[in-house]
């Protein structure tokens, strides 16, 4: 089974696409792709047991982290770059969106939206930083670092010259429910966009 | 304690010699008429012939790299940590090659075998034979062991150069390519190092212009200090550090210039072991063949191009202590190969065991590499069943 986000984003990407896939986990998303899409493409990763996962299922993976760029991949090389749930763990998301967007045509990211009413009612009524079952970490040991909201997202966009082609809010139960499509920002727990320049 | 009878080891084998008398062109320019090379195999070809795995040794190995040859051996072949029924290259699926190459000194024939047309040692009349000779040289062992395509050819450091060179030259002959703490091509500081090996060797006086078998002698001198120099090369700063520190042999210092600290002892000792065991005109034909190394030169120095010629899949792994062969040197590889949409796999194992990691057992190491060849396996199962439907 594949994790609902990654479900979708497989939905979005035609077959014999080629797409990178940065911080690819163990691989599935690829290996789904591959198997049913005939799509080509590598992932990047900077856990070892993820990696050994990745060949383990034949997937292309090459250890690099994103932090340090992507300069060593020509423009416009992939037809989608895909970034699930990592935009808010790197030093610079407006750099890897951007470097996203020169290696591929497209680019399709996720990203827990902290304007989530579940996010705002913990911050309102206990006054501490919200923990949840997609927020696990404590504000000390969290490696979510940049976190945003649907709207924090969409303005980015706006400014520097981003196309939204395709917004998928999700609800906790992973659907794209009427309150989430309605009020995004506040009834959508997962984000997940398709953009392009 | 070495145990033959372990139920992961290859157990007692037995070297093999082939022998072509097909005469062999060189890049050199030069013909060898007629050669033998000795190799080694371990488990089974299959029916299909699909399951073999090509091991391409570095600097200073062989054949023998997996198992013992006599119970009392007191170490096994040199990569028999990764050879043998469940180890990563399982012999319980592949059928496993090792060969010494030519101008080795190990039993292929070399510098030190006997010109059928002088009677005499090959001494420095032996020609330059280069990775690219090698590879020739391999795929007609291949064909005569009736293999037309390998499941993957391994290699580390100048085994990983093979590696690369099979894939460029021969596409529809190899699977996969696993290229360990290896480069496209030597840097200048590797061919300084080189050099200084080479020179420590040919100015050796008892080298006798190479021709040092007719003397009845040796360049001992020569090949601890080329031995030194490039161990130095193959252990991480830290490594040393951790392994030898400043520790002194007898605890306090002598004032002299005999061995004190540990770290001169340690060197001295392998080179003196290796003086014994090798030959001084292979090491030159060797390192040689390192220096030249460069397959994009064949295509307007583009490796780009180069490696476009290939089909295979790739393995690279580097090590992050490696600065011999540093990871930059890998990664080189690796973004040529994404510039021309070939499938690469690629770990930067971080360990300080330096160049030498490619020999022992990392643990990260080991678990990917294991991977990787499990997945070759899968991939021959299930070719396997296609073909029975």
């Amino acid at each position: 089974m594949l994790r609902p986000d990654l479900a979708i984003i497989r939905d979005w990407i035609p077959a014999g696409a080629r797409v990178l896939d940065l911080g690819c986990g163990d691989g599935a998303l690829l290996a789904e792709l591959r198997d049913n899409l005939g799509v080509r493409g590598y992932g990047l990763e900077i856990n070892q047991d993820n990696i050994t996962a990745c060949v383990e299922k034949g997937v292309n993976v090459i250890e690099q982290d994103i932090d340090g760029g992507l300069g060593n991949i020509a423009d416009q090389r992939f037809d989608y770059v895909v970034m699930t749930q990592a935009l808010q763990a790197v030093q610079r998301p407006d750099h890897v969106l951007a470097e996203m967007l020169r290696v591929g045509r497209e680019a399709i990211v996720t990203f827990p939206n902290f304007g989530y009413w579940r996010v705002r009612g913990y911050l309102l009524s206990k006054g501490r930083m919200p923990v949840s079952r997609r927020l696990p970490y404590q504000w000390y040991d969290t490696p979510n670092i940049h976190l945003c909201t649907v709207r924090d997202f969409d303005t980015h966009c706006q400014r520097n010259g981003i196309r939204v082609l395709e917004r998928l809010v999700l609800n906790q139960e992973h659907r794209s429910g009427t309150l989430s499509r309605l009020w995004p920002n506040f009834f959508g727990e997962l984000a997940i966009y398709r953009v392009s320049r | 304690m070495p145990d033959h009878t372990a139920p992961d080891s290859v157990g007692l084998v037995k070297p093999a010699l082939m022998h072509f008398d097909e005469p062999l062109q060189l890049e050199c320019r030069r013909v060898l008429p007629s050669y033998t090379l000795i190799y080694e195999t371990y488990g089974t070809l299959n029916a299909a012939g699909s399951n073999a795995v090509l091991i391409c040794h570095a600097l200073s190995g062989h054949h023998h790299a997996a198992g013992y040859h006599s119970p009392n051996d007191r170490r096994p072949g040199w990569w028999d940590k990764c050879i043998g029924p469940g180890k990563p290259i399982d012999t319980n699926h592949f059928f496993v090659v090792s060969l010494n190459n030519l101008g080795g000194c190990h039993g292929s024939t070399g510098p030190a075998t006997v010109n059928p047309e002088t009677g005499q040692p090959w001494g420095p009349d032996f020609p330059m034979v280069t990775v690219k000779d090698w590879v020739t040289s391999q795929a007609r062992l291949a064909d005569k062991l009736g293999i037309q395509r390998w499941a993957a050819v391994v290699g580390g450091s100048l085994g990983g150069m093979q590696a690369l060179q099979w894939a460029i030259d021969y596409p529809d002959r190899v699977a996969h390519a696993a290229v360990i703490a290896s480069a496209p091509k030597l840097s200048a500081q590797n061919i300084a190092f080189n050099e200084v090996a080479r020179q420590s060797i040919l100015t050796d006086p008892n080298f006798h212009g190479g021709r040092y078998y007719l003397h009845d002698t040796y360049p001992r001198q020569g090949l601890i200090l080329a031995r030194m120099v490039g161990h130095i090369t193959y252990l991480s700063d830290d490594a040393m550090r951790a392994k030898f520190g400043r520790d002194l042999q007898s605890g306090r210092f002598h004032f002299g210039f005999d061995v004190e600290f540990q770290v001169e002892s340690y060197l001295r000792h392998q080179g003196e072991t290796f003086s014994r065991n090798f030959d001084a005109n292979t090491y030159l034909l060797m390192t040689k063949a390192l220096d030249y190394f460069d397959p994009a030169r064949d295509f307007d120095n583009s490796l780009e191009a180069a490696l476009a010629q290939a089909t295979c899949k790739f393995l690279v792994i580097s090590f992050t202590s490696d600065w011999r062969f540093a990871p930059d040197r890998s990664e080189e590889i690796v973004e040529s190969l994404v510039a021309v949409d070939r499938d690469v796999s690629y770990a930067e194992v971080d360990t300080d065991k330096g160049h030498d990691a490619f020999l022992l057992d990392v643990p990260e190491y080991t678990r990917l590499f294991a991977a990787y060849m499990r997945r070759i396996a899968t991939e021959l199962e299930h070719d396997r069943k296609e073909a029975q439907r």
